[in-house]
């Protein structure tokens, strides 16, 4: 294992540490539980949105923590869910009385730990679940779909609602059209290291690819050869084209996000890709992010995001924001 | 039961489980993320390290220690399942009397019923519930009848191994391994493991007394 790494049982806090300094004009770091904060109060009346889950997902959450997204994160241990006392914790401390969104990530671990974190918080709450990957099949006997890089987009779409004075009911239902209405679906071309593991945590051979890659590394729909862009783009976009049905001109938010080892000219020449095969189907794609922000360690691979957006969608997605990993409009 | 059976408890169970780290994280990476060992280690490490703090303490007041501990310190879903069944344990009625056997079965049943309300999972899931639900239900018999503890405790050991064994071939519907569907199968699921080896221990101490 090559990594920055002093000593594994301090990964976390230290990189915590230099986060929490390197962005302290927009965030505060706080310790034991672990939640990073806003550095300013919550405005009075604005519903708070708390989210979190295991790091390794950087900048995913601490990254959209600030002005116009989200008022605290929860990190756990590197692919672990976080604590439930961090939930309280941070519910505590940015509640401003008009209640707390938890936007939780849907794993087991995660659903777990915020509901208790929810049930030990005593002001008001509610939670939303994210579930936008298409790679794995929904159902209601099962865990059901994975929450993956589209809960970006909801923490920036509903973080500007709860900016401009939603409701909390008003926060949960916004988050929830953005859930249901974007798919993704990962690849990944090498697997990733979780520092205590110290290797890698699957094979994979030199000229393979995992097609349905989840961002713990969880292994997808199959293992391939891997081939051509436009050809594994195309792939990848049928899979969400099939799951959202999306209109002959629907305006559609294209997301090419990076799993921390593919360098942003590759992410390019995917969306690319993605506009072309888009195009040739009709949909318009009316907003962009390309970018590494829902990562999994220093895997190579990519995943694509594609929102059905409607006018309320649009407007919170272009209003302004301020945080470590995300800021325009300010 | 008293605080330092459930500390020399911990002490064998991370002998047992430092043991067989490897093939539980192999098993985490056929079908997980391989996070489960490193909870389950850093948990024990957690509870050993607990001693001086509680060594003297009544029971209740002991495992409600233990539980926060689990709870905050660990993550993940494990950190969440054993943080409610420690939680629950100390919940029992009269836990600071005399704790016989009937009522050491009833804490762990408890236990387990509270970790199934929470993780809302049963049997035949692929998950650590196919092994413990069996126990509890081994546990609730043995408790009301009148037999040798020791064979009692014997033939949880084998449940516990058989239930392990059996999730092998079980598709997976809850947690990591249940977005896999069919590429989960073929592979033993490691929660069940550390479950069983958990299980496996503390009733081998307790025969061999």
């Amino acid at each position: 294992m090559k990594k920055f790494i002093n000593n594994v049982d301090d990964f976390l806090k230290e990189s915590l540490n230099g986060f929490g300094k390197a962005h302290r004009d927009i965030i505060k770091v706080n310790f034991e539980p672990n939640f990073i904060s806003r550095k300013t109060k919550t405005k009075e009346g604005k519903v708070s949105l708390i989210s979190g889950g295991g790091s390794g997902h950087e900048p995913m959450h601490g990254g959209f923590v600030g002005h116009g997204m989200l008022d605290a994160a929860c990190p756990g241990f590197v692919f672990s869910a976080p604590t439930p006392d961090q939930m309280q914790a941070a519910a505590e401390h940015v509640d401003s009385g008009a209640g707390v969104l938890f936007i939780v990530k849907n794993y087991s671990g995660d659903i777990m730990n915020f509901q208790m974190g929810a049930e030990m918080y005593s002001g008001k709450n509610d939670s939303i679940i994210t579930n936008d990957d298409v790679a794995v099949e929904d159902s209601t006997f099962t865990t059901g779909r994975r929450g993956v890089a589209a809960t970006v987009l909801v923490e920036k779409i509903v973080g500007s609602l709860a900016e401009n004075g939603g409701s909390l009911e008003e926060c949960k239902k916004l988050g929830e059209k953005v859930n249901t209405n974007s798919g993704t679906m990962g690849v990944a071309f090498t697997s990733c290291t979780v520092p205590a593991a110290g290797k890698p945590t699957f094979d994979i051979g030199n000229d393979e690819m995992e097609f349905g890659v989840g961002i713990h590394g969880e292994p997808g729909r199959k293992r391939e050869k891997i081939q051509p862009s436009k050809t594994i783009v195309n792939n990848m976009l049928e899979a969400i084209l099939d799951d959202l049905k999306p209109q002959k001109n629907e305006k559609t938010l294209l997301f090419v996000n990076g799993m921390g080892g593919t360098p942003l000219t590759e992410l390019y020449l995917v969306y690319d890709d993605a506009c072309e095969m888009l195009k040739s189907k009709g949909i318009e794609i009316s907003r962009s992010l390309v970018g590494n922000y829902c990562t999994s360690l220093e895997m190579q691979g990519a995943s694509i995001t594609l929102l059905k957006c409607d006018e309320e969608i649009l407007k919170n997605w272009d209003s302004p924001v301020h945080t470590a990993a995300m800021r325009w409009g300010m | 039961m008293s605080v330092n059976f459930l500390i020399s408890q911990a002490k064998n169970i991370q002998i047992v489980i430092d043991e067989n780290a490897a093939e539980i994280e192999a098993l985490d990476q056929n079908i997980g993320d391989g996070d489960h060992i490193f909870n389950v280690q850093r948990g024990l490490k957690l509870v050993v390290e607990l001693e001086d703090d509680i060594k003297n303490l009544p029971l209740q007041k002991g495992l409600n220690m233990i539980a926060m501990k689990v709870l905050s310190g660990i993550g993940g879903s494990s950190g969440a399942l054993f943080g409610t069944f420690f939680m629950s344990m100390a919940k029992t009625p009269d836990l600071d009397k005399n704790i016989d056997f009937k009522k050491a079965c009833e804490m762990v049943i408890t236990g387990i019923n509270a970790m199934k309300e929470r993780g809302k999972a049963d049997v035949g899931e692929k998950t650590m519930m196919d092994v413990l639900i069996p126990v509890s239900e081994k546990l609730n018999e043995l408790k009301s009848g009148n037999r040798d503890m020791k064979e009692g405790l014997s033939e949880i050991t084998q449940i516990a191994e058989e239930r392990m064994l059996a999730t092998k071939n079980m598709l997976a519907t809850k947690g990591r391994a249940s977005f896999l569907g069919e590429r989960a199968k073929g592979h033993i699921d490691p929660g069940a493991r550390s479950s069983q080896l958990i299980i496996d221990t503390i009733c081998k101490s307790l025969i061999n007394k």
